[in-house]
């Protein structure tokens, strides 16, 4: 017979250790709470009101004339963002995706009449309407203004182009997924290891065989199973109830899964940041909020930062969930796959050697 | 001598300035009880540790059944059981998940019912760690340290804050393991505690071993010489007293 010392598996350990604390975790009505019930509120009371407050986003066609009435006009107004940067195609995509509401192309002849062309789209309806109204009156103004004066008249040509509807569901429940993917990894890690070194918990293991790295993956993978399995329901829910929109169906929803999971281990470093940093578990709060709450704010959860002015967008440019955000509406409702948003991910993975860097430095097990 | 268990030579722990243990020796043999005494802050709970391999030491020399603390600290592991002062376990969780996840922490298969049984708490199973009372909380974090058949238990405190009852009924469980041929090595300032439960105490003050011997040996050297109690001593205390009106039924508040 071989002596036990060979055998010993450290996987084992670590399975025991996920294992027991995920049953603590679920026994834990916070760590429910934060996870599950907050995500779903927001997404039950945003589900509910539909989105005021949104720009509507014009883009206007490279051919377009740009020096008359009409575009001064519209350009006037504040609720419209008029996009001049953008190609042909780009376009015709932007807007069947309903990421741009209307296309604009205003020709000019050379007796001085103004044509408009106006292309909206079947993914962004209320959006389009408004618009046309707006474009209405802006004509209709400068038609009155000019016919006194004997000029030509401005006429509408309008296209509608098929595409997806895009609904308030569909632009909330990645925020407030995102946003609950955050608070699990930052709340939940912190508070998960300032625990443990207080009940002496991880003292108690310390007098086992297992080492101490796969206690660390151990707790940690407990945590991450958790959040994912929060975060299946709150798709769930958003899906069956509010008919938020998953392109690709459950190929929509396995992208999202695997984004989800590279998310949350950038998150989880935070968490073992602000576990270092924290003296006792009353500190936990105050420092995992620094980190979390303007990310809630400006990372695109409730508006698109393009909503924000042009001074805070760089800030929010910079914020992880500003990224992981964008990719999770990318891949449910435009149906990219977790290759095609390689930049967002790319950026989350730089967070996450920055944050576990600091994370080395800074964390304790006493 | 062969049947040394543990071996302890020369040790010191200083913390900055402080030396918290300066430089004790003491070896404790197969299947005894050994105790070491002391007040608060003498330095037990370090020497202790050290010994768990939960605290690196500053110079001396630690050996638990042949194996250095300094380099085989995960062999260590494996054949040591570590009761500690404060306990520290998942609060939610209930008995038999506890022992479950210690028994994947040791790489045992074990009948999580069968061990309550030997603490007396297999009518627990189904409690959380966080509802049990202090005796209860002690029985089972010494069930924890046997569950991987340690060749040593350390027990650091094990009966503070429990009431007559409860400590006699911890008396009985820790003879028990060692009649199953488990060495323990506990901590206590109870005197009557270590005179009734200990082969052998050492007594340590501000980090240096003052003596060590068995009980009866030390009692025996004080009378020698000439050493007289103040009070005249009857065949009863009041703790007789107290278990006689109470009785020695363990309580569970």
């Amino acid at each position: 017979m071989r002596t036990e010392e060979n055998k010993y598996s450290q996987l084992r350990a670590m399975l025991a250790i996920t294992k027991a604390s995920l049953r603590s975790i679920v026994r834990n009505s916070s760590a429910v709470v934060f996870n599950l019930i907050f995500p779903l509120i927001f997404i039950i009371v945003f589900g509910f009101i539909s989105g005021g407050g949104f720009k509507i986003d014009i883009a206007v066609d490279e051919n377009s004339d740009r020096e008359n009435a009409v575009y001064k006009g519209l350009d006037s107004i504040n609720t419209i963002k008029l996009m001049t940067d953008l190609k042909g195609d780009e376009i015709q995509s932007e807007l069947e995706k309903g990421r741009i509401d209307a296309v604009i192309n205003i020709q000019k002849n050379e007796s001085g009449n103004i044509t408009v062309i106006l292309k909206t789209t079947k993914a962004s309806p209320e959006r389009g309407s408004i618009f046309r109204m707006m474009l209405n009156e802006v004509i209709s103004k400068q038609n009155t203004a000019l016919n006194s004066s004997g000029m030509p008249v401005t006429e509408i040509r309008e296209e509608v182009v098929e595409g997806r509807k895009f609904k308030t569901i569909d632009f909330i429940l990645p925020g407030q997924l995102g946003f609950s993917l955050l608070s699990a990894g930052v709340f939940g890690t912190a508070f998960i290891f300032i625990s443990l070194r207080q009940t002496l918990v991880i003292k108690r293991f310390f007098a086992t065989p297992v080492s101490k790295s796969f206690i660390l993956i151990g707790e940690s993978l407990s945590r991450l199973i958790f959040s994912i399995f929060s975060a299946v329901i709150i798709i769930l829910i958003g899906n069956l109830f509010f008919g938020f929109t998953l392109v690709n169906g459950v190929i929509t929803f396995l992208n999202m899964m695997v984004l989800s999971v590279i998310a949350l281990s950038v998150f989880l470093g935070f968490g073992f940041v602000v576990s270092g940093i924290a003296k006792n578990e009353s500190a936990v709060p105050s420092i995992a909020n620094l980190i979390t709450l303007p990310q809630f704010l400006l990372a695109g959860t409730f508006f698109p930062i393009s909503n924000f002015p042009e001074w805070l967008q760089p800030v929010s440019r910079i914020l992880p969930l500003t990224y992981l955000n964008e990719a999770l509406r990318k891949i449910s409702f435009e149906g990219a796959s977790i290759f095609d948003v390689w930049y967002d991910i790319l950026i989350l993975l730089i967070w996450g050697v920055i944050v576990y860097a600091v994370a080395v430095k800074v964390f304790r097990w006493e | 001598m062969d049947s040394k268990i543990i071996q302890v030579n020369g040790l010191v722990k200083k913390y900055g300035d402080l030396t918290a243990v300066n430089g004790i020796s003491f070896d404790v043999y197969k299947g005894e009880i050994f105790g070491l005494l002391g007040p608060n802050g003498a330095g037990k709970t370090t020497t202790l540790e050290i010994m768990e391999t939960l605290r690196d030491k500053t110079s001396g020399e630690v050996l638990i059944d042949g194996l250095s603390v300094d380099k085989d600290q995960n062999l260590i592991k494996k054949i040591i059981g570590v009761q500690l002062q404060a306990a520290g376990y998942y609060p939610n969780l209930y008995l038999n998940e506890l022992l479950e996840l210690f028994a994947g922490l040791y790489n045992v298969d074990i009948d999580p019912a069968e061990i309550l049984k030997l603490v007396d708490l297999n009518e627990k199973t189904r409690s959380k760690f966080k509802e049990l009372s202090g005796g209860q909380k002690q029985r089972f974090s010494i069930c924890t340290t046997i569950i991987n058949n340690p060749k040593v238990i350390f027990l650091d405190e094990p009966t503070t804050g429990l009431d007559p009852q409860a400590r006699r009924n911890l008396w009985e469980l820790i003879r028990t393991i060692r009649e199953k041929g488990t060495t323990v090595m506990l901590t206590t300032h109870y005197m009557d505690e270590a005179e009734i439960l200990c082969d052998r105490v050492g007594i340590i003050d501000h980090g240096k071993i003052l003596t060590i011997d068995t009980p009866d040996n030390l009692i025996d050297k004080l009378l020698h010489e000439g050493f007289e109690r103040k009070k005249q001593i009857r065949s009863a205390s009041l703790e007789d007293v107290f278990l006689n009106l109470t009785g020695h039924e363990l309580r569970d508040e």
